[in-house]
């Protein structure tokens, strides 16, 4: 397992250190001049110069990536061009909308998917087998965006029952909880969607497994062989599933956001692009890339913890 | 021919008609605004009713149609002609530093969700329908990469194969020549599946700002128009969210269909 974790941890740092060269390269090299755009056509050559001095323009591209890299691990992101504000301030303050409302929506998504899979697969070929798979293949179909609006109509607007949007921030949780639950909703219903099949069709295969066989013969009923043996083992590649999903949760939050109106972190992206204020762009999408490949690499060490085959394949 | 491929292809088929004929025919011109008319229902006139500016709703889901279409085909265009390759590439040379390189550049490009290629793509040169193609294009390419050297490693063993490299050919000729022929089912079903989610991607990214810009239509357009209308005129919202979710049940169901009947297994049961 130490080897394992070895070669991922290597891996996981050669993928954080090229998507921090991709992000670099994309944002600092290819566009145009971040200062001229700040101070507009008619400024002054001397002006920018001295605007281009003071954002570190003027350093070599290797010199401004490193102090970029090392800034960013000791927490310091810059300076956002627009806001005049740490970027790790204006960060902080919105991951705690979209952090927590991506956990809610997995949280949704497993509570909705585990019981229909569990009861598709039990069931195989009956009427709630055909019912549940009927209702996953429209979630898949169905856009979350589309989704949250019909959400806000039936349960904002004609029942009142939610905000139809904003946050009113933590210092009341189960407002915050309630003003985040419509749109943990629609984030998680096409995931939910996505893993009660994967749920349904890893159950079958280790319901055809000898071992199960073996339970049965040994007095199991049904039931118990479902529960003590099919249904723990199924679980194993559900888990690479739910630590994708957390990855497009986190993203399709983005989304989500704008409909709702939620100051998160897809939110604060728009705004700078709109205005183009590329070091917040920079530093958001980083942090979204640094927690996609985070939550796989976790994905991968649970995977191999439960699965000793994969730890000798190292 | 089973159930799933029949609805499957009835769907599709239907909306990519309607995109083709808005080449010729659309029952009224999206450009012309007609505000007196304003968010009508549904009615014998304007069958699907008119969104805030008195435009017919069903000519601009004919013409959203061809936009989403077109969008999508080009996205897995991109996929398959750059995926395909270097999944080949990198069965051909297996267990070699390319191999690994092509591989470990897949998963880099995985760790950057579509949605996030798009921004930084928009951040740079703007929105735009062409970007949203690059977007969902570039996403698209690992899935095909991985896709054709798993499916490729098996057939590399084969004694077909042997002989082909005993008559003197090349392995970028084996991979084309015998390979790929081998491994078109497969590409087919998966070329499905990227299209439905080429359609909700392209949905989404227009729906935000960074796709189609007006006045092109989109469905996901149409929708961020209608955000604030659903209340008193919930056709304007529910209209194209059909749209969107038929043309992608449609492809999902067409991509399962033709899996199970392309699948050698189940074809054996069948006979």
């Amino acid at each position: 397992m130490i080897r394992y974790t070895a070669t991922r941890l290597l891996s996981l740092l050669l993928s954080l250190i090229a998507a921090s060269v991709v992000i670099f390269t994309v944002i600092e090299v290819i566009p145009g001049d971040p200062a001229s755009f700040m101070l507009g056509v008619n400024a002054r050559a001397d002006t920018l110069l001295a605007l281009r001095d003071q954002m570190g323009l003027n350093d070599p591209l290797f010199v401004r990536y490193f102090n970029w890299v090392t800034g960013m691990l000791t927490g310091d992101f810059g300076t956002s061009w627009t806001y005049k504000t740490p970027v790790a301030e204006l960060v902080s303050d919105r991951i705690w909308v979209s952090l927590p409302l991506a956990i809610y929506a997995l949280i949704l998504s497993t509570l909705i998917a585990f019981p229909a899979g569990i009861i598709a697969a039990s069931h195989r070929g009956g009427v709630s087998d055909v019912s549940i798979m009927g209702a996953t293949q429209l979630g898949v179909a169905i856009p979350n965006f589309w989704f949250a609006m019909i959400l806000v109509l039936i349960f904002a607007i004609n029942l009142r029952w939610f905000s139809a949007g904003g946050f009113p921030g933590w210092d009341d949780p189960f407002l915050a909880m309630k003003s985040l639950t419509l749109p943990a909703l629609a984030l998680a219903l096409p995931q939910a969607a996505i893993l009660a099949r994967v749920m349904r069709s890893s159950l079958l295969d280790t319901l055809n497994e000898d071992y199960i066989r073996t339970a049965r013969a040994k007095g199991l009923t049904k039931r118990q062989a479902l529960w003590r043996h099919a249904v723990r083992n199924a679980l194993i590649p559900v888990l690479t599933i739910i630590g994708l999903q957390f990855s497009f949760l986190l993203a399709g939050g983005i989304i989500i956001e704008q409909v709702f109106f939620l100051p998160g972190l897809g939110r604060l992206i728009f705004q700078s692009i709109s205005a183009r204020d590329l070091i917040v762009v920079e530093s958001v999408v980083m942090l979204l890339v640094f927690v996609v490949i985070v939550v796989n690499f976790a994905v991968d060490l649970a995977y191999a913890a439960v699965d000793p085959r994969l730890r000798s394949r190292a | 021919m089973s159930r799933n491929i029949v609805i499957g292809s009835t769907l599709t088929l239907l909306f990519l008609s309607l995109a083709a004929l808005s080449f010729a025919y659309t029952p009224y011109d999206i450009q012309s605004l007609d505000i007196p008319n304003k968010l009508h229902a549904p009615n014998a006139i304007n069958w699907l009713g008119t969104d805030h500016f008195g435009r017919d709703i069903l000519s601009m889901i004919m013409m959203g149609a061809r936009t989403s279409i077109a969008v999508a085909v080009l996205a897995v265009g991109i996929g398959i002609c750059v995926g395909v390759p270097l999944g080949l590439l990198a069965a051909a040379r297996h267990g070699s530093l390319l191999d690994e390189l092509i591989m470990r550049g897949n998963d880099l490009v995985f760790a950057f969700p579509s949605l996030v290629i798009a921004i930084l793509i928009t951040a740079i040169f703007g929105p735009s329908a062409i970007n949203a193609i690059i977007a969902i294009g570039i996403f698209n390419i690992p899935v095909f990469a991985r896709l054709s050297r798993g499916a490729a490693l098996p057939i590399w063993e084969r004694d077909f194969i042997l002989a082909a490299r005993v008559c003197g050919k090349s392995s970028f000729r084996i991979s084309f020549e015998h390979v790929l022929p081998n491994i078109t089912n497969l590409m087919i079903v998966q070329g499905t599946i990227q299209f439905s989610l080429g359609i909700l991607a392209e949905a989404a990214l227009s729906y935000i700002g960074l796709g189609a810009q007006p006045p092109t239509a989109s469905w996901g357009r149409m929708l961020a128009d209608a955000q604030t209308l659903t209340s008193i005129a919930p056709h304007v919202a529910l209209v194209p969210g059909f749209a969107i979710i038929l043309m992608v049940l449609g492809l999902n169901l067409l991509g399962d269909g033709l899996r199970d009947w392309l699948d050698p297994r189940l074809r054996i049961q069948r006979a």
